[in-house]
């Protein structure tokens, strides 16, 4: 009796093609990444077109609202609690060799509000919300759905993409603050009640090292992060593959592509900000060779 | 019947997704107020001709015209318009799970006449007794609905426009013969009450022979030689009983024929 391994096994190749194929799936891979890219760019176009042309209405950009940014506070909170105990965990040891255990606000601080803050709330927000609007999204396409709402005359992109870009946007400088305040009070906390460190120095380390900037900083690429979520989020579902399996694989892309996205757009932000920063303010002491 | 005007022209149309090609060289005419059903097996096609129709899919060749119009060369904004004259009604209803059936049939109304709200709830419950389903249905959503439900609350939300064209994708599939048969004397009802064209997609012989005036048999491309016509039959319900193309009676009898041979030489092959 045969086995079903046989028919899946490739046809014998000679030697020419087991050398040309590698560089054909290659080819194949960058042509369908160069593909994705731009339908993903025309995707966000029509987004921003319709967003300008015609706001959502109010009852579906509350509902939007309420589903990404209310209901995300409780766990962006938590997990910003815990990320700022962690990281006094983590420098206390070091800082303590050095005898500079007090300066260890100005550390967690500074790196809840230009780095974790923005980031934890977006990596939050596309674990919670993108994979959840993907999943929906790529629902409605399965189930015709948005065949449904074309087929009477509704624009898709306006009705289903705008009020969920448009709640990622708003609500995600929200969320990165209350991450940002969550940490420094966790760090804090932890630092001044279980590590003992005196609270009037480091207070005072606090304030010494971190700035209005640092807030918008880590703002700034908030409002970018959230845009990468809700256009990656729902495009996937969008372009959802049929069946539970592709509703599943859109649900998974979309978290995986938006957090590779927000590292390396996060990357690139920071530099581009840092010497915005040290354009403006050419003499502050926050620069390192300032 | 009298022949009217037609208000759907397929022409020569060819539909593909990447490589592969599902519709070749359509093309048909459809008058003003016909009840046209279109059958064919599984895969033939029969859906992505009906979403052709409204513009949801593009054809690779040739083109749709719709009073005149040709759907592809329309700017977003006149297909919408146009759009507003057609109903359709998806094979599972495609209702919005987070509404309830009060919203899902006021969807349209809403999206296209905001500020006529009083004369929405009216309409509402005109289609709703047309369609034979309780107000106790409104606050319940789609997913409390059994499948007849579902399809009936589907056709509401197709007529709440007064549609000129109705478009029903597989109505009867999946539900029992008593709820399919309920269906096909609400196509016809609604028919009798709305001066509409309607384009039915199915394979159920019952319904095609029951509700259409006329029949149009699709083949699926794969199996046609490249000579052969992907429409193997079109006329009257009477006509297609006594069809000589043998692929044809297969399909209105139900028979395996040479699909079950086929299947054994594959199992052959396997083992």
């Amino acid at each position: 009796m045969s086995t079903g391994l046989e028919y899946s096994r490739p046809p014998r190749r000679g030697i020419v093609s087991a050398l040309t194929d590698p560089l054909v799936d290659l080819g194949t891979l960058v042509l369908r990444s160069i593909e994705t890219l731009g339908d993903m760019t025309l995707f966000a176009w029509q987004t921003i077109r319709w967003l300008v042309a015609r706001l959502p209405s109010k009852d579906t950009l509350y509902t939007n609202m309420y589903q990404i940014g209310v209901l995300s506070l409780p766990v962006v909170a938590l997990t910003g609690t815990f990320i700022g105990m962690v990281l006094a965990v983590q420098s206390y040891t070091q800082f303590r060799a050095f005898g500079l255990e007090t300066q260890l606000g100005g550390v967690i601080n500074r790196t809840m509000f230009r780095e974790l803050g923005p980031v934890l709330a977006a990596t939050m927000l596309a674990g919670r919300v993108g994979s959840a609007m993907a999943a929906e999204l790529g629902t409605m396409r399965v189930t015709e759905q948005i065949d449904a709402l074309s087929s009477m005359g509704a624009n898709p992109v306006h009705y289903l993409v705008v009020p969920r870009f448009l709640s990622c946007l708003l609500l995600i400088p929200s969320l990165t603050i209350m991450a940002v305040f969550m940490g420094v009070v966790g760090g804090a906390a932890y630092c001044v009640f279980l590590l003992n460190i005196d609270v009037h120095h480091y207070s005072a380390n606090s304030k010494l090292y971190v700035e209005n900037w640092d807030l918008l900083y880590g703002i700034i690429k908030s409002v970018f992060f959230g845009a990468t979520i809700g256009l990656v989020s729902c495009y996937r579902g969008f372009n959802c593959k049929p069946g539970a399996e592709g509703v599943g694989q859109a649900a998974t892309s979309a978290f995986v592509q938006s957090f590779v996205v927000i590292i390396v757009l996060d990357l690139f932000l920071s530099i581009l900000l840092d010497n915005i920063y040290s354009y403006l303010w050419p003499t502050s002491p926050m620069l390192l060779n300032g | 019947m009298t022949v009217s005007k037609p208000i759907i022209e397929i022409n020569e149309l060819d539909v593909s997704f990447g490589r592969q090609d599902v519709l070749r060289d359509i093309s048909l005419s459809v008058p003003a107020g016909q009840t046209l059903a279109i059958i064919g097996e599984s895969g033939c096609g029969k859906t992505v001709l009906l979403k052709t129709i409204i513009g949801l899919v593009q054809p690779t060749r040739g083109y749709v015209e719709f009073d005149g119009q040709r759907i592809d060369q329309l700017d977003d904004q006149e297909l919408t318009r146009q759009r507003t004259r057609f109903g359709f009604v998806f094979q599972n209803a495609a209702l919005f799970d987070s509404m309830t059936v009060a919203e899902n049939i006021l969807f349209p109304l809403r999206q296209h006449h905001p500020g006529e709200r009083a004369s929405h709830d009216d309409a509402m419950l005109a289609r709703l007794a047309e369609v034979g389903l309780p107000t106790a249905v409104l606050r319940k959503r789609p997913a409390e609905l059994s499948g007849g439900m579902r399809k009936r609350v589907g056709l509401a939300r197709a007529l709440i426009m007064n549609p000129e064209v109705l478009l029903y994708d597989e109505p009867t599939t999946g539900l029992d013969p008593i709820v399919s048969d309920v269906i096909n004397e609400l196509m016809m009802r609604t028919r009798k009450q709305n001066p509409v064209t309607s384009i039915i997609v199915t394979h159920d012989m019952k319904t095609a022979t029951k509700v259409a005036d006329r029949i149009v048999m699709l083949y699926p491309l794969a199996r046609l030689a490249d000579d052969e016509e992907q429409i193997l039959f079109d006329g009257s319900a009477e006509e297609i009983e006594g069809a000589n193309d043998r692929r044809v009676t297969q399909f209105i009898r139900g028979e395996a024929g040479d699909r079950l041979m086929e299947m054994n030489e594959t199992a052959e092959e396997v083992v």
